[in-house]
């Protein structure tokens, strides 16, 4: 076990801990989320009860999470993620079974006063399984195809399932915060290009599948795919919140309407501006100075997660960083291109800044992980 | 599973490489995120600024004040109410829109029936749309809903400007209406306003109100306000007020149009004075009339229904739509053709004996025993018809037609009235490519005496006596001034007739009436200062069957009004300087010396006297009977309307 080779010694123990914490990513981390309580602020049209307040609520609760997670030693999460992954993958099955339907997909599990999304779960659970599994496996046979193959199902038995809710936003981010981490573990690249081929032939098979008895994706999924494409072909319709969106986003111009003075969002065109379109919000009363300020703040998030797992000698805790810092950076990437245009809409929050619960619980949980990575790296 | 040192190193390098990589990748995602920003924000901001502005601001228009209208005198003939009126948007009614109603229904008038109908029209409409309750209230109704205005949640008092007819009945065919613009009013406008698709406005649909509509609608002013997506107005932010139509000073009378409007009475009648100096129409009086205010408000389908029915008539407007044959006034443009042509002279006679035999068939003189010689002037004054039959024979249609036409008949005169009638003054041409007929002498004997093809409207009859009296091209006018600058005429020119021949045609028109034998004698003035000229006329509207005249001639009383003869007469005074020219048509009314001589006459004496005329101005046995007639009138004051009932 790797973590028997530190020399024990030069792991801070006890409330010591907090002092060996990846401080400026706590700073990074609570200025985003401020952004978020900001505009939630200006959404509810200067009402701070109605989502500003439980927002600020839950991320202090959410950073004490993350600084308790910090404190457990990295054996620990090591040693819970296989029963973490399975717990989330019954979870999931069980959200088929007795789902509550929000938003025209199943995606919540109700146990008593907490809701939660174990699909959202699975994110971390999936990172941590993944990290762990390289962690254990000889750094030689990464690139054997069959110990390939072991992850690839890791990671597409979830996605079947979050498939099936059906929600396409988290399915993606499952896929792509897996191949993340096997990235980082050294899989050949061939691999990720032939996946890219791969990809593409299925692409091109889903849009030629559609309308079909064969038809792959719902057709509510089709008609995203058909407004990304071209928003403007029905403006009031589907394309709707995307052309309103991205009028929001572009009105802003370098320095925004001002706080509070966001015709669009004031004025109810912009659909779900307290969630998803949040960052068409910020874009349109701050501008490109506060849209790209808050793009900037994210990178430096990235940046400092990915500084922390190269220079950390341990590999589980190395390769959980990067799983973090890449389901955080795909959720954001996701996020922005989806109200810029550049991607269609597939429903997934502005991470730390989007009003919801279980996004930033899992994500501070996350970095909560990374931090522990970061306190007990061997030194 | 133990590791070698190195095997670490080797990991570790390879995690460093794997995670710059990764790095770059996600820079490179960022950099396409921050330009694509960069591109929308800064590049094409502007773009996105004007998208977003159109969502939010909306303009909403300001329907202008319509222009004021005044008859000659500067009294005020078509003027703007106030007009208060209760709106409700369901949206702001809490979704009890019948509980609101039955509340308001204890302040203001409202049937069930209505409710129903107010409550099927809430659940057609969208939420946001206000829809009128009640129109038109009393200041206290409207006062009363404004007070109570907490408990009725989702109810606007609103105050509008609605067009308002102070003279109602008398001038309705002149003025027309404004009423609400119609789908079929839009598809007849090329590039249509917008504010023309405001639910409330009103554009002229008759008349005056149509024709001159560009000069009395305005300029719609225009109010800038933020609107949420549903449509809901959240504030406003600029206001500009809209421009008032222009002014129109019409040349009416309005208190000759009452007068004459009473004078007729409920004959299915028509006159028309004219200032035969100017050409200013100083009354265009049809008989019977409705009330333009109802069609402003919305005139009921039974209101409507009836007055459609009315064998009357009553909407339409007599003076300018109606043509009817002109009958024995149209001789005065037969006799003039006849001496422009020098076919005769004034002293040339023909024999009456009572009928002429033309082709095999007899025409008959309206006097059975003939006229025996008559010259010229007598022809008129005795109305004989053989004349006229002999004279057409020797001058022929087309210069009949000729001269018609330069008196104003069957030429249509230009005027911002609706469906103006052209007339008729046939010719051989016409009948050629009217019926693919050639022209019978028969033809030319009827239409010589007005009758036949030959059709004039009252408007037409007036030009030409106008033009008659004064030897000019008198041109109808009705806008004497928009805005205050007066509508100017040019000098008119000469009609290019023979002075003599015209005095000769005026003599005979005043032998008419002041001969001793004239067929108008009795409906004359004897005020010398004004004496008057005319011409009667009575125009068949059948034919009169061989069966019938097997009977004997069969009088008018006994026939079914509609089909009595038409009594025509036109005139002008005084005769030395005239000064206004009127015909009279009154449908099926029967002799045009009995029924509409004396009608002329005294719309005449009228204008003349600029008020209800002496009674020394006719003959002393009619004196009783005009004393009679002027005291059951109930005729307008001078003066302006009351103030405060009309606004700008």
């Amino acid at each position: 076990m790797a973590y028997l080779d530190y020399q024990v010694a030069q792991i801070p123990t006890g409330w010591r801990k907090i002092l060996y914490l990846n401080w400026p990513l706590v700073f990074l981390i609570f200025a985003v989320a401020c952004y978020g309580f900001v505009m939630l602020y200006s959404v509810a049209g200067g009402d701070f009860e109605t989502w500003a307040e439980p927002q600020i609520y839950r991320f202090i609760v959410g950073m004490i999470l993350m600084i308790g997670l910090a404190f457990v030693p990295m054996w620990f999460w090591r040693g819970v993620s296989v029963f973490a992954y399975v717990l989330c993958l019954v979870l999931l099955a069980a959200v088929e079974l007795i789902g509550d339907i929000g938003m025209g997909a199943q995606r919540w599990i109700d146990i008593g006063p907490i809701q939660f999304q174990p699909s959202e779960l699975m994110k971390i659970a999936l990172v941590l399984l993944l990290a762990a599994y390289y962690d254990w496996l000889d750094a030689r046979k990464v690139s054997h195809p069959f110990w390939v193959l072991v992850p690839v199902l890791l990671i597409l038995t979830p996605t079947g399932f979050v498939m099936m809710q059906p929600d396409l936003g988290t399915s993606l981010m499952l896929i792509t915060g897996g191949a993340i981490v096997m990235f980082a573990a050294g899989v050949s690249l061939w691999y990720f290009a032939g996946v890219i081929l791969l990809i593409a032939a299925l692409v091109t098979a889903v849009m030629e599948s559609r309308d079909t008895e064969w038809q792959l994706l719902k057709d509510y999924q089709y008609r995203r795919i058909d407004t990304f494409l071209d928003p403007s072909v029905d403006p009031l319709g589907d394309g709707y919140n995307i052309t309103q969106a991205q009028i929001a986003l572009g009105s802003g111009g370098w320095s925004g309407r001002g706080f509070m003075q966001g015709t669009q969002s004031r004025l109810n065109f912009l659909p779900e501006k307290h969630t998803d379109f949040i960052f068409t919000v910020l874009a349109e009363e701050f501008g490109f100075v506060g849209a790209i300020s808050l793009l900037v703040l994210y990178s430096l998030i990235i940046g400092f997660c990915l500084f922390s797992a190269i220079t950390n000698r341990d590999r589980f805790g190395s390769l959980l960083t990067i799983g973090v810092a890449g389901t955080f950076f795909v959720y954001f990437a996701i996020n922005m291109g989806m109200v810029t245009g550049i991607l269609p809409v597939v429903g997934s929050p502005l991470p730390l800044v989007s009003y919801g619960g279980t996004a930033m619980m899992i994500l501070l949980m996350g970095f909560g992980m990374m931090q522990a990575a970061h306190v007990h790296r061997p030194r | 599973m133990t590791k070698s040192p190195r095997d670490a190193m080797k990991n570790s390098r390879r995690m460093v490489r794997r995670g710059l990589l990764l790095g770059g990748i996600q820079l490179g995602v960022v950099m396409t995120l921050g330009l694509r920003l960069h591109g929308m924000q800064i590049k094409h901001a502007d773009e996105y600024r004007m998208l977003s502005d159109g969502n939010s601001i909306k303009i909403r228009l300001l329907p202008p004040a319509r222009g004021l209208i005044h008859d000659r005198k500067g009294v005020l003939i078509a003027g703007n109410e106030q007009n208060y009126r209760v709106t409700l948007t369901r949206e702001e009614a809490g979704g009890d829109v019948e509980s609101v109603l039955r509340r308001l229904s204890k302040l203001i008038p409202m049937s069930e029936a209505r409710m129903e109908e107010l409550l099927k029209e809430f659940s057609k409409e969208r939420a946001i749309t206000p829809i009128v309750l009640a129109d038109r209230l009393t200041w206290e109704e409207f006062s009363s809903i404004a007070v109570n205005a907490p408990a009725l949640p989702g109810v606007t008092p609103e105050s509008g400007l609605s067009r308002y007819y102070p003279r109602s009945y008398d001038l309705a065919h002149v003025l027309g209406y404004v009423s609400r613009v119609s789908d079929y009013d839009l598809s007849r406008i090329e590039n249509p306003e917008p504010v023309l698709m405001l639910p409330e406005f009103q554009i002229g649909k008759l008349g005056v109100e149509a024709k001159m509509e560009d000069v009395l609608r305005g300029t719609a002013g225009q109010r800038r306000v933020e609107v949420n997506n549903s449509g809901r107005e959240m504030r406003e932010l600029s206001r500009k007020e809209g421009q008032q139509g222009g002014t129109l000073q019409l040349t009416i009378d309005a208190g000759l149009q009452n007068y004459a409007e009473q004078r007729l009475g409920t004959e299915s009648a028509a006159a028309v004075v004219i200032d035969v100096q100017t050409g200013e129409l100083l009354c265009l009086c049809s008989s019977p009339s409705f009330d333009p205010n109802k069609f402003v408000r919305g005139i009921s389908s039974k209101d409507y229904t009836s007055l459609l029915e009315h064998n009357h008539r009553p909407l339409a407007d007599k003076t300018v739509q109606g043509v009817y044959p002109p009958g024995s006034t149209f001789k005065l443009a037969t006799l003039l053709a006849g001496l422009e042509a020098g076919v005769i002279n004034g002293g040339s006679r023909f024999f009456c004996p009572g009928y002429l035999e033309v082709g095999g068939r007899r025409f008959h003189c309206w006097r059975r025993g003939g006229h025996g010689q008559m010259d010229a002037i007598q022809s008129l004054e005795h109305s004989c018809d053989v004349y006229y039959y002999e004279l057409a024979q020797r001058v022929g249609i087309d210069r009949i037609a000729e001269m018609a036409r330069k008196l104003g008949v069957g030429v249509r005169h230009e005027l911002p009235l609706s469906a103006i009638a052209q007339g008729i003054a046939p010719d051989r041409a016409w009948k050629r490519e009217k019926y693919d007929q050639e022209w019978q002498i028969g033809d030319s004997l009827n239409a010589s005496i007005g009758q036949g093809f030959v059709l004039a409207s009252p408007l037409q009859l007036a030009v030409m006596t106008a033009r008659v009296a004064t030897g000019k091209l008198i041109e109808p006018r009705l806008i004497r001034a928009i805005d205050g600058v007066p509508q100017l005429h040019e000098e008119l020119p000469d009609l290019g007739v023979d002075p003599r021949n015209l005095k000769l045609v005026q003599a005979g028109m005043d032998a008419v009436m002041n001969s001793a034998r004239g067929t108008a004698r009795s409906a004359r003035i004897v005020a010398e200062e004004w004496r008057m000229a005319g011409k009667t006329g009575t125009s068949q509207v059948r034919n009169i069957t061989a069966a019938e005249r097997a009977r004997g001639v069969v009088s008018n009383e006994q026939l079914p009004w509609e089909r009595r003869d038409h009594a025509l007469f036109v005139c002008f005074a005084p005769y030395e300087a005239p000064r206004y020219a009127v015909s009279v048509v009154v449908e099926h009314g029967g002799g045009g010396s009995a029924v509409a001589a004396p009608i002329a006459r005294d719309i005449l004496l009228f204008t003349l006297a600029g008020g209800l005329p002496p009674l020394t101005a006719v003959p002393e046995a009619q004196r009783g009977e005009m004393e009679a007639r002027h005291n059951a009138m109930k005729l307008y004051s001078p003066q302006p309307p009351k103030q405060g009932r009309s606004q700008a």
